[in-house]
């Protein structure tokens, strides 16, 4: 099966989940996770043959690719606006779509637990990862932007309907924020479309004839600030946290792990390819506000009370390395950034499934203060956090470390400044990673003062709680072995990456 | 002047006089024979009437299809294959307006109900054909009257007193408005047909005159109270929401599609030549100015003022102000491709709306209101209408791959294009785009109720199943004219050449 068959095959599950009765809920559990994971063989059959196409390639052609991409199909939509649907696939976006995949099937597997309106659930789950698989794969930016907005709606109701802490508000601040940035994207698009000439949408025919500079001047920033309010740069990261929060599990983890890699996807495939000289003016403006995203999110993930929320803000940290990786434009920054999608979409879908499902499900509260001891109760939760956990702060022997160890080298090269600030987020990533640690699964039962009656009898007896079920321990080992794997062999990412990068970065496709 | 031959004007106009007599049948079936039965049974007899004849309409408008196109009378009707669609969508719009109205209470007079219905419909029709002022004026006039009486089916209830007797006021005012243009363009012109008043404009060269910018400036206004822009829209909020609801989605799809296509052929031929330019530094006098700001007062205002509204039909109707508002932006592009932007997109936006409009209809006859906690809980209690709304909704907030977006986007591109050097219509788009998002935001909140807020009252609503059937292939139609419009576009946009 080509990789296309991902958007159908979760679209059809999607369609057929509406056609189940409400009632049978394992039924739609079971149609959901099927639908997930044969998505996701299609996506891994059909990286591995990329995989060793690029390796073939490279080692034929000394070291350099050609043409990276692997048409999928192009097909005339709408003639009257030279709408193509155009699928195909490179090296950068290969390693998300199989991301996505696996954020799907773990997503669904820490869902198992949901049993208010199962079947809608699972059926906007499913419309909104068929949506992202679109926008990966789409190289028409008609086409891009209507899976883009496509994923937007499903969000709304996802978090809207199964969410917690200000569900609605989160919900509601989250779409209007990517409406908003789809709306700049939307005027660039036509800007582009016009002012080449009005022949084409087709993102690699549009990247042949770039425009005039004084015309790129003015519509990199609309097109790249637009797709960077979801990829949560500073100033416009503040819908990622309440957002985060208030989303139910799968959602965080989906919304951390990949759709705010759509965000930083579209910056680099819209944006950066069809605008060199607009890259070029505004990568300094980028990289600063890269690099105060990333301390800023690392600074106020170290004073948050939730649990949550931390996650939350760590997000907007990371997604801060990979804008400074893009902005790099060197090989060495940005196939980290490309790699620190991935890489950062395992770490915190494993982190939200620790702090939303393992924890809150159990113990219905994120508050640091009021959690503790939970490693002696949980202890699985335990040693899960503690490697996401490790992954997120750049320990060597796991991805987040490749990724951001390549991105901090290339910033050096660009500005050692750039690099120095952003180095200093490790520290204090370690600090509020160990600190959540203790306070949540070591210390107990030391009030810090502000414990109602009730809280304190619960904390200080250890209240049994229900042990981590099958599904959970399925789906988060699946994600740390992800983590490990491509941290000890990066090569199996990075080599489809570099190359792909290198051709960008010579002006090929 | 050659002699009229009347036969030649029965066999054009034979679907309108097809449902004229269907109107008559259905008044005097109803007259004659159902006066004492039950109110269900009446509507369903008459309704399924009206839809014989409806259905009966359609066929010899598919037989002229292909005809060289054929002028009547002088000029002052013309057929050709533009109007025949465009006639085929009234027909198709009325006939759903029937559907839903078989489902909702009009009162007592059911067969005076259908057949004022049904002479709307033939006014509307003759609307679209016509291409000479007065016609133009009387079509618009048997539209409008019918539309009125229509708003007042609520016998009992104030709200729609109200609202007909504003709605006839401002009516009366605008039809003065337009008639009163209309006799300075012919003044100045000395032509009442389209044709002849742009060749006047065009021979003579009397350009921008102030007595015919007064004409214009009276005809713009007078159909910016029909088709509801800022600042002529006052009555729409009162009168969508006062009318029984189908009737609702009566004025607010097949009324405005017809009021729309005709001002685009005002504007397109009537006034050519007198465009003027709305580009953003470079304004000049002209109609496209007028229509530049009036849309962007409607996009600013209709979105802005549904974000407070607690009803349901007063959601929609300024969200129908604020539609009338993007659909100006295509007029302002004065293209072929705007022409086609604006046509694809009155008939996309008059499915959805008609499909919203029949469910808020299904829905609040059942639970007895339209105010937007009336919804809560809506996708447990009918899920399947519930799932129609989510689509007619958020095509109308133009979200992809549904109808409203690709319109949308058409709308905006054939703006972009006009003047792709510079730019010049960019303002208008980019606040047409900042304005959709604002939109998103009521929208969300109308789904909100539906979806997301519980309800203590958890019945099941059971609709007829006639009607979930004609609602779904709304829904359905709605959604293929999103991802795959490739059909519908192409037959505009050839038909539009020839304009």
């Amino acid at each position: 099966m080509r990789v296309d068959w991902t958007i159908y095959l979760t679209f059809l599950g999607a369609g057929l989940i509406l056609l189940l009765p409400r009632d049978s809920k394992n039924l739609i559990r079971w149609v959901a996770l099927l639908t997930g994971v044969a998505a996701l063989l299609v996506g891994l059959k059909n990286y591995f043959d990329y995989n060793a196409w690029v390796n073939a390639e490279l080692a034929a052609h000394n070291g350099m690719l050609t043409d990276g991409f692997k048409q999928i199909v192009n097909v005339t939509w709408i003639p009257a606006l030279n709408v193509n649907y155009h699928l195909a696939v490179d090296g950068i976006n290969f390693p998300l779509i199989i991301l996505n995949g696996f954020v799907c099937v773990t997503g669904i597997l820490f869902s198992w637990n949901i049993e208010n309106r199962v079947k809608e659930f699972f059926a906007f789950f499913l419309t909104l990862i068929a949506g992202v698989y679109g926008v990966f794969m789409s190289m028409d930016l008609f086409l891009l932007f209507v899976f883009y907005e496509l994923a937007i709606i499903p969000k709304y109701f996802v978090i809207a309907i199964w969410g917690s802490t200000r569900k609605e508000y989160g919900a509601m601040k989250l779409v209007l924020y990517s409406f908003v940035g789809s709306a700049a994207v939307f005027i660039g698009i036509l800007a582009v479309y016009f002012s080449a000439g009005g022949q084409t949408f087709d993102i690699l025919e549009l990247a042949k004839h770039p425009l005039a500079p004084e015309v790129q001047i003015w519509v990199f920033p609309l097109i790249f600030v637009g797709f960077a309010v979801l990829a949560g740069m500073w100033p416009f990261h503040t819908w990622a946290p309440t957002g985060h929060v208030a989303a139910p599990t799968a959602a965080s983890m989906l919304l951390a792990g990949v759709v705010m890699k759509l965000g930083s996807y579209g910056c680099f495939r819209a944006a950066m390819l069809l605008f060199p000289q607009g890259l070029e003016h505004w990568k300094w403006w980028i990289a600063v506000l890269a690099v105060i995203g990333i301390v800023y999110g690392a600074g106020v993930a170290l004073v948050q009370k939730d649990f949550k929320f931390i996650i939350g803000y760590s997000s907007v940290s990371h997604m801060g390395f990979v804008l400074l990786g893009l902005a790099t434009l060197n090989v060495m920054g940005m196939s980290g950034a490309i790699l620190q999608m991935f890489s950062h979409g395992i770490v915190a879908s494993l982190l939200f499934a620790v702090v939303g499902r393992m924890v809150y499900d159990r113990t219905h509260t994120r508050q640091l203060d009021e959690l503790g001891g939970l490693a002696k109760v949980i202890p699985f939760a335990c040693v899960t956090f503690v490697i996401g956990g490790v992954a997120s702060m750049g320990m060597p022997g796991f991805s987040g470390f490749v990724a951001e160890y390549q991105i901090l080298a290339g910033a050096f090269q660009m500005h050692p400044l750039l690099a120095l600030v952003a180095g200093l987020s490790i520290p204090i990533t370690v600090a509020y990673i160990l600190n959540a640690n203790n306070k949540v699964f070591m210390e107990r039962d030391e009030p810090a003062g502000g414990h109602g009656h009730g809280h304190s009898d619960e904390s200080s007896s250890h209240p049994p709680l229900p042990p981590i079920t099958l599904p959970e321990r399925v789906a988060a080992i699946i994600l740390m072995a992800l983590l490990v794997i491509v941290g000890l062999y990066p090569s199996i990412m990075l080599n489809m990456i570099k190359a792909n990068v290198e051709l960008f970065l010579r002006g090929g496709r | 002047m050659t002699p009229i031959s009347y036969l030649e004007v029965f066999k054009a106009l034979n679907s309108e006089v097809m449902l004229a007599v269907t109107a008559l049948a259905a008044l005097t079936l109803d007259l004659a024979s159902l006066r004492r039965a039950e109110p269900l049974l009446r509507r369903r007899t008459i309704g399924t009437v009206a839809i014989i004849g409806l259905l009966a309409a359609v066929i010899p408008l598919w037989q002229q299809l292909g005809h060289p196109r054929t002028v009547l009378l002088g000029g002052t009707l013309a057929v050709d294959d533009l109007i025949l669609v465009f006639k085929v969508v009234i027909v198709v719009l009325t006939l759903l307006t029937v559907l839903i109205s078989m489902d909702y209470d009009v009162g007592r007079h059911v067969g005076e109900y259908f057949a004022v219905m049904l002479f709307g419909a033939i006014g509307m029709m003759l609307l679209i054909s016509a291409e000479e002022l007065l016609t133009i004026f009387v079509a618009l006039e048997l539209t409008s009257i019918s539309l009125y009486i229509l708003t007042a089916f609520h016998k009992s209830e104030l709200r729609s007193q109200e609202a007909a007797l504003k709605y006839f006021m401002f009516g009366a005012i605008s039809s003065a408005f337009l008639l009163f243009g209309l006799s300075y363009v012919y003044g100045v012109t000395g032509a009442t047909s389209l044709e002849g008043i742009r060749e006047v404009v065009k021979s003579s060269g009397v350009g921008m005159s102030p007595l015919l910018a007064t004409g214009m400036l009276f005809v713009i206004v007078g159909f910016g109270f029909k088709v509801a822009v800022v600042p002529f829209h006052l009555w729409a909020p009162d009168a969508y929401e006062g009318a029984p609801t189908p009737v609702t989605a009566f004025i607010a799809t097949g009324s405005k599609v017809a009021s729309f296509f005709v001002l685009l052929k005002v504007l397109f031929i009537g006034f050519a030549g007198l465009e003027g330019s709305a580009f953003w530094g470079h304004f000049s006098s002209g109609w496209t100015m007028l229509l530049a700001i009036t849309g962007a007062l409607s996009m600013v205002l209709g979105n802005c003022a549904a974000i407070v509204q607690r009803n349901v039909k007063r959601l929609l109707a300024y969200s129908s102000i604020a539609h009338a508002g993007y659909i100006f932006i295509g007029l302002v592009a004065a293209s072929r491709m705007g022409a086609t932007s604006v046509l694809f997109y009155i008939i996309v936006y008059s499915l959805t709306n008609l499909g919203a409009f029949g469910v808020v209809a299904a829905l609040s006859s059942r639970t007895g209101g339209d105010e937007l906690q009336d919804f809560d809980g809506m996708a447990k209690r009918a899920p399947f209408l519930s799932s129609l709304m989510l689509i007619f909704v958020l095509s109308l907030a133009g979200i992809p791959p549904l109808g409203g977006f690709f319109g949308k986007f058409y709308l905006f591109a054939s703006a972009i294009q006009r003047d792709s050097q510079n730019f010049g219509l960019l303002w208008l788009v980019v606040l047409g785009i900042l304005m959709s998002a604002v939109s998103l935001y009521y929208y969300l909140v109308l789904l909100k109720h539906i979806y997301v807020v519980d309800s203590k009252n958890e019945s099941r609503i059971i609709t007829p199943t006639y009607l979930n059937v004609t609602l779904g292939l709304v829904a359905l139609a709605v959604v293929l004219l999103g991802v795959y419009p490739r059909p519908i576009l192409e037959l505009l946009n050839s038909l539009v050449a020839a304009l």
